[in-house]
């Protein structure tokens, strides 16, 4: 028989190692943004929740704008505003128990004071006056990351850690829409997902990566998607309200916390002030774009619900900026003292014990600042 | 009658003993890497290791040396002490944002409150006949990272010492593993093997009048040999192995130029921008006027690494080391 001859015969079959690895129709995200404020769900919204939620936006819209204005008066170096963000910032703080690890980028300040760290110390990356100047193990909070999406990784290695101690800690890491398109997003989702590490990844799809619109980052269905590749669930949030991502917040901490692995959330929100005080947003985009999302404010959504139903009244509202104001005073008047710093500090901690070398060094800097010191004015 | 079990072992082996020791006297300690599990590492120093510690102590990670060291900078935030492994020099490139971004940095960053006890194994240098990308001399890149320790061991009791300082460290280690010493045979007291504390200690491994080579890792023997053919010459030279290039030992090596007055320091890496640059600066700012010549280098050339049918043409030899030292102003020459 020749080979032409057998053709009819041949079946073709899968390769012999294949099989699928999961059915991808329970990962997909939503088609549109889930929202709860101005929908049938707020009325099942736990008011207190709802009231705990805005006293809280109110004062971290009024930490945005104090930080800002700190900027403009000299004494932080720069501030990378979350302004039009506050309803991502404070619903990822407050799912999170005490033992749970929040691990935020750089334009997540205010998540990182929601979470209980001092306002002052969790400025002291943009006031300059030393790197990270909170410690970590207080509140459970990495440092603010720099460099983008690096954090990611090390929120799946600590939460992973924890799950070989046998602790039921969560890991909750934060990371913008630019952040995506980073080798390390990719890498830590791939790890968490092999590892089922108890991980929550939050993506603030705020528009624009500095300039540069979502369009020209990717080329997904939505950043949501993207998880599905991994093997974990994608959930698409409307990141401007604050009822929504609380609930979808805490329910992929209970999975993540109850054995269920990680999950990618996209809260779809947007940046209102520039990339920071050093950016012109008007280079990119138009005031009509902004204007387009005013009516969506985070702050403004949550008052509409609240005051439609007769939870909140104007003496409530009052108080709640009052409480801002005094938070913002409080800010002014500590970051309006000089930090103090310590030239000798640069050598403590590079190493457990300075190098001989930098002992040397030391000593170098040492001996400038004496002469200084005894040079006077001259 | 006590007898010691001095027997040989390789390199290879003595860096899986340290691991071994490692796991059972910490169980904080967790090794990770591409196939360090079930294969055991593709040079086996992980060998048996999953096996006999579970795949939660000795894990196979997905292919990714930013994920691998980015998670473990997390595990090491929770309290746990990774031990990488990164499968050759240049496939640990990817990993060198995590390692200079916050491996280097987040101990200095946090003022002291998140130290980062973790080490990255990197088998690194040439000699083994490897296709491209497996036989770079990466240690410039890492000794240029302030809050690094780069150390580096030449022999078996070494291997085992310093990769066991190493783990125990509070502070990383970028731990660089000599690829052709491998399989170096070496006498060996496995009884009781130690730990070389502090790290950051140099050792002079022959003694010599006439000239000091000032080396490390895969040079080493080289550099033995080099000595011992130079007694032909009339040379008597001194062979110091720096095992640590951060800390660097600045006592241990110009007590011994001052000795000899004369050194020639001998890498792999290329001499430009190479340790031998920065290494040769330190000895002619301390030993100056100890010096009876200027300090030389010998160092691969400044090329990338060649393929494996020209590597011998690349690596200090015995007869360019010799060649050097004949360059090292003798009286008698002049």
């Amino acid at each position: 028989m020749t080979v032409m001859e057998q053709r009819g015969a041949y079946r073709p079959a899968p390769p012999p190692a294949w099989q699928p690895r999961t059915d991808p129709a329970p990962l997909l995200p939503d088609a549109e943004p889930y929202r709860v404020l101005g929908t049938e769900a707020a009325t099942k919204a736990d008011p207190e929740l709802l009231l705990r939620l805005y006293a809280q936006l109110v004062r971290g819209r009024r930490y945005n704008t104090q930080a800002t204005a700190l900027t403009k008066q000299g004494r932080l170096a720069v501030y990378p505003s979350s302004t039009g963000q506050e309803a991502c910032e404070i619903a990822a703080a407050l799912v999170l128990q005490d033992r749970d690890w929040l691990f935020p980028s750089y334009r997540d300040t205010l998540a990182v004071v929601a979470r209980g760290v001092d306002p002052v110390e969790a400025l002291t990356l943009l006031r300059g006056d030393w790197h990270t100047g909170y410690d970590p193990y207080a509140h459970r909070v990495a440092p603010l990351s720099t460099p983008l999406a690096t954090q990611l990784p090390h929120a799946v290695g600590l939460a992973h850690a924890a799950r070989l101690k046998g602790d039921d800690v969560v890991a909750l890491a934060m990371v913008g829409d630019g952040g995506t398109s980073e080798g390390d997003f990719h890498e830590a989702l791939n790890f968490a997902a092999v590892w089922r590490a108890p991980v929550v990844f939050l993506v603030q799809n705020n528009g624009f990566a500095i300039s540069v619109p979502l369009a020209k980052q990717t080329a997904a269905p939505s950043l949501a998607h993207k998880a599905v590749g991994y093997g974990m669930p994608g959930r698409l949030v409307d990141g401007n309200d604050a009822a929504a991502l609380h609930e979808v917040l805490a329910d992929v901490v209970r999975h993540a916390r109850e054995g269920g692995g990680p999950t990618l959330v996209e809260a779809v929100t947007y940046r209102m002030d520039a990339h920071t005080n050093a950016d012109d947003a008007t280079r990119y985009r138009t005031d009509a774009d902004v204007a387009a999302w005013r009516d969506h404010d985070p702050v403004l959504l949550l008052e509409r619900e609240l005051t439609g139903r007769g939870l909140l009244d104007e003496d409530a509202v009052t108080a709640a900026r009052e409480d801002a104001e005094t938070m913002a005073a409080e800010l002014r008047d500590r970051m309006n003292r000089d930090a103090e710093t310590d030239p000798m500090d640069l050598f403590a901690h590079v190493y457990a014990e300075p190098t001989p070398q930098l002992r040397e060094q030391r000593a170098l800097l040492r001996a400038e600042l004496a002469a200084e010191r005894e040079g006077g004015d001259r | 009658m006590t007898t010691v079990a001095v027997k040989p072992a390789t390199m290879a082996q003595a860096l899986t003993r340290a691991l071994r020791d490692a796991l059972a006297a910490d169980p904080s300690v967790h090794v990770m890497g591409e196939d360090v599990g079930t294969l055991g590492g593709v040079f086996r120093v992980t060998d048996g290791l999953a096996r006999e510690f579970g795949e939660d102590r000795c894990t196979d990670t997905p292919l990714a040396e930013a994920g691998i060291l980015g998670t473990a900078v997390g595990m090491a935030m929770y309290g746990l002490r990774p031990v990488v492994e990164m499968q050759f020099d240049a496939f640990a490139y990817p990993a060198f944002e995590q390692l200079v971004s916050h491996v280097a940095r987040m101990r200095n960053r946090t003022r002291g409150a998140m130290p980062l006890p973790l080490t990255v194994r990197i088998p690194y240098g040439g000699g083994i006949g490897g296709v491209e990308h497996h036989s770079d001399s990466s240690e410039a890149y890492y000794m240029a990272t302030p809050g690094l320790h780069v150390v580096t061991p030449a022999t078996v009791a070494d291997a085992y010492g310093l990769l066991r300082a190493a783990i125990a460290s509070d502070d990383p280690v970028v731990f660089l593993e000599p690829k052709r010493l491998y399989w170096a045979k070496d006498t060996w007291n496995a009884e009781h093997p130690t730990a070389v504390e502090p790290i950051g200690r140099a050792v002079v491994r022959r003694s010599g009048r006439s000239a000091s080579l000032i080396t490390y890792g895969p040079s080493v023997p080289v550099c033995l040999e080099a000595a011992e053919a130079a007694q032909a010459e009339g040379w008597d030279l001194e062979v110091v192995d720096l095992r640590s290039l951060v800390p660097f030992d600045d006592e241990t090596v110009c007590a011994s130029v001052r000795r000899t007055g004369r050194a020639v320091v001998v890498h792999e890496s290329g001499g430009y921008g190479g340790p031998g640059g920065e290494i040769a600066a330190r000895v002619t700012e301390r030993c100056f006027h100890h010096l009876e010549a200027p300090v030389l280098r010998v160092a691969g050339f400044d090329i990338p690494y060649p393929p494996p049918m020209l590597e011998r043409h690349h690596l200090p030899g015995v007869d360019r080391i010799l060649d050097a030292v004949a360059r090292l102003q003798w009286e008698a020459e002049g």
